[in-house]
């Protein structure tokens, strides 16, 4: 195996830097076992000198949240001309708006719960909250509340009554300007990880604590046993068969490659509805891809592997 | 073929990386394997998104207002050095060695001068030496909190003791304070509640000077009160003093110690007159107090280390140190009056904060309709951090009160933060107002 010299890109200042620390210590410590050299960088006003003096063979995004997934350290990537893990910069900035993404689904058949978008200006200059029961009128409740942008679930808020809505709308405001409230598909969470083209073993997401208000939330994602996660995923072959190829549908519509997970709900029918695109999957111990990679029965250290040297190709 | 499929005609084929069928639901390793090897205490030790936020506000870009660490660049490092070098070269054989578990007889009697200067006279023998004022409250907390046993605290109080006494489950009950500290009118309540209710407190904590994270202090008249109201209800009295030398009037409060030497245990620390990375603190108690706390202190980390015993001691024997606790308080005084000024001149209406008496923090209340612990990630996405006032009540409480420090960012920094929030209450006021319109 010929030995590359890796900038594994973690860190900056998103909301979620720690976790994006987590899973770029992981990713460096798995390509420097298989043999690679690793420099770690952090996102910083050094980052495109330090960049342009390394020259590495590639880098590894292991950026979580804006800067990191939103297409802007990709677009500089590509102009420093240096290869990299994941979506390029154009496929990174649709995914990265959940309105976007989910309109192109939307127009393309693809199914994602009906929503609305809110931005926060609309409340504030155009007097738009009088127009809070019609939302809940079209989408029925329960709703999430999202912000358009960010990951981690953060900011995501359940509403079960339209006195809700206002709440979780500006706990959504306080990480994005624009939120989207979206109607609450109830059943299985998946996730759906696709690497290097091939598609992995969905995940099925249990939270160990069950009560009306335990959500796949910051803390369930993180803190390791607060979730127990089943890879395959426990739902019948063929209802995992059509959700599988819709996530997949939904990567290459994006043009996304390399690597991205998508997170979608499947409900009691065994309808899947795609919720988002994630273009820097997390890779914690507690992560999503990582498992659907066991299950697929290769190592972390060959799933970070195989994902660079797709990136090279 | 589905609708989706034949729309989202791609050019790559899909490939699976495994082979149908696969036996589901084997149950991956992101449970923690020693799940159930945990103690009951740590179920509340989650990831938090809060904790989480900080990494961002450790960032360059955020002015960070949010930690509780003493300035100590303005130290003399070359004297620092120089003392820990004699200290090595000198007493080498001593310093690299175990201690004992009360501390260094040295340090203990170098201590008592520091409590000199604060009106409180002790002998060496009435101390032990701990990790920093933490491990004290930690040792205290192991020697007399049962799991159910009531605590009583102001209201909010500092984070770090609830958390130490949270490890021994005991319920903590606040009593409210004003501009003046702890109100004893409540506290003579509390207690005569509780003890109605049949679990009388069994100690109050309470920090009477440049209170963390409110910033005030107790004027002697409540100290005098606040014993008397001990005295009748027969319950201890923890008082933390890690402050009060940094008085921005120089003025010499009187320890609650001095006034009950029998009802108080004293905590002191050089963490904020000399170094927090010396960890050094210390209490004062009665002599049966002592005695356990040093078998604790043994059972715990066997003893201090003597190389920063020695450099503490050293420090205080040598140096003129009670001038670099003026500088400090001097600082201090300078960032917190630029901090308040700006306070006044751009948050909205509506928001208040007590002028702290000395110190490292001011506790700034805001309009109810503010949950300032939601609003913390758009501040770091503003680039300037606080701490939320929850953390600060065991309970609940403190949903529109935060933690600013004045002892750590440059007065120009401090200025720009307060700016940046200041945006950020009026602009967060301005939204829920559009709502509130809405409703109408």
């Amino acid at each position: 195996m010929d030995t590359l010299h890796i900038a594994v890109i973690a860190g900056g200042f998103s909301l979620e830097r720690e976790v994006s620390l987590t899973s770029g210590g992981r990713v460096a410590a798995a390509l420097e076992a298989v043999g690679h050299r690793v420099t770690v960088l952090d996102v910083d006003p050094q980052l495109i000198e330090r960049l342009a003096a390394l020259r590495p063979d590639v880098a590894y995004l292991a950026l979580h949240g804006r800067t990191g997934e939103d297409g802007t350290v990709q677009s500089l990537l590509g102009l420093l001309g240096i290869p990299f893990t994941g979506p390029d910069a154009r496929a990174s900035s649709l995914a990265w708006d959940k309105g976007v993404t989910k309109a192109l689904w939307d127009r393309g058949g693809i199914t994602t719960p009906d929503w609305v978008s809110v931005p926060s200006d609309a409340i504030r200059d155009l007097g738009a909250a009088r127009l809070l029961p019609s939302v809940v009128d079209r989408l029925g409740l329960p709703l999430v509340v999202k912000p358009a942008q960010g990951g981690g679930s953060m900011g995501v808020g359940y509403v079960r009554a339209l006195e809700g809505l206002t709440d979780a709308l500006i706990g959504a405001f306080r990480y994005h300007g624009v939120a989207l409230v979206e109607r609450q598909v109830v059943g299985t969470e998946l996730a759906i990880s696709i690497v290097d083209d091939e598609v992995l073993p969905a995940v099925e997401v249990d939270i160990v604590a069950h009560g009306p208000d335990d959500h796949y939330d910051f803390s369930a994602r993180y803190t390791p046993g607060a979730t127990t996660l089943h890879a395959p995923a426990r739902l019948p072959q063929d209802v995992v068969e059509t959700a599988s190829k819709m996530a997949y549908a939904a990567y290459e519509g994006a043009g996304a490659r390399h690597v991205t997970r998508v997170d979608l709900m499947v409900d009691e029918d065994g309808r899947p509805w795609l919720l988002e695109l994630d273009t820097c999957p997390g890779m914690t111990e507690t992560s999503l891809l990582p498992a659907a990679a066991t299950a697929a029965g290769l190592t972390f250290q060959q799933v970070c592997e195989r994902i660079v040297r797709s990136a090279l190709r | 073929m589905p609708d989706w499929a034949s729309r989202w005609t791609g050019t790559r084929r899909l490939r699976w990386m495994w082979t149908f069928p696969l036996s589901p639901g084997a149950t991956l390793a992101a449970v923690d394997p020693h799940l159930k090897r945990y103690a009951g205490r740590a179920a509340g030790m989650t990831a938090s998104e809060i904790r989480a936020l900080f990494a961002v506000a450790s960032r360059p870009e955020v002015v960070s207002l949010a930690g509780g660490m003493p300035d100590v660049s303005v130290l003399d490092f070359d004297t620092v050095a120089a003392v820990a070098a004699d200290v090595l070269a000198s007493q080498g054989a001593t310093m690299l060695q175990y201690g004992g578990g009360q501390g260094s007889a040295g340090l203990r009697e170098m201590l008592t001068t520091v409590m000199e200067e604060e009106g409180i006279s002790a002998r060496p023998d009435d101390l032990v030496v701990t990790t920093g004022g933490q491990q004290a409250l930690d040792l205290l907390a192991r020697l007399f909190i049962d799991p159910g046993d009531v605590v009583v605290a102001e209201g909010p109080t500092y984070v770090g003791a609830l958390s130490a006494f949270t490890q021994y489950q005991p319920s903590v009950v606040h009593v409210p304070m004003d501009a003046d500290g702890m109100l004893p009118d409540a506290l003579a309540e509390t207690l005569d509640r509780l003890a109605a209710e049949g679990r009388p407190a069994k100690m109050i904590y309470t920090i009477p000077s440049h209170q963390n994270p409110a910033g005030v202090s107790l004027p002697l008249e409540r100290r005098t009160r606040i014993l008397e109201i001990a005295e009748h209800h027969d319950v201890m009295v923890i008082e933390d003093n890690p402050y009060g030398l940094l008085d921005f009037k120089h003025e010499r409060r009187t320890p609650l110690v001095s006034l009950a030497p029998e009802r108080v245990v004293y905590l002191g620390s050089l963490s904020k007159l000399f170094s927090p990375g010396m960890r050094t603190g210390w209490v004062l108690a009665p002599r049966s107090v002592r005695d356990k706390l040093v078998m604790l202190k043994e059972a715990s980390d066997l003893s201090q280390s003597n190389v920063t015993q020695g450099i503490a001691e050293a420090w205080l024997r040598t140096q003129p140190w009670m001038d670099q606790v003026r500088a400090f308080a001097e600082l201090y005084r300078e960032r917190c009056d630029v901090m308040l000024g700006e306070i006044a001149s751009t948050f909205p209406e509506g928001v208040s904060c007590a002028p702290p008496t000395g110190g490292m923090f001011a506790w700034v209340r805001v309009p109810d309709a503010i949950d300032v612990g939601a609003m913390l990630p758009k501040a770091i996405n503003a680039r300037v951090a606080y701490v939320p006032g929850r953390g600060f009540y065991a309970g609940g409480g403190g949903a529109n009160e935060m933690r600013l420090n004045f002892s750590y960012a440059p007065a120009d920094r401090i200025k720009e933060g307060i700016r940046r929030l200041g945006k950020l209450l009026r602009d967060e006021l301005a939204l829920i107002e559009a709502f509130g319109q809405g409703d109408a």
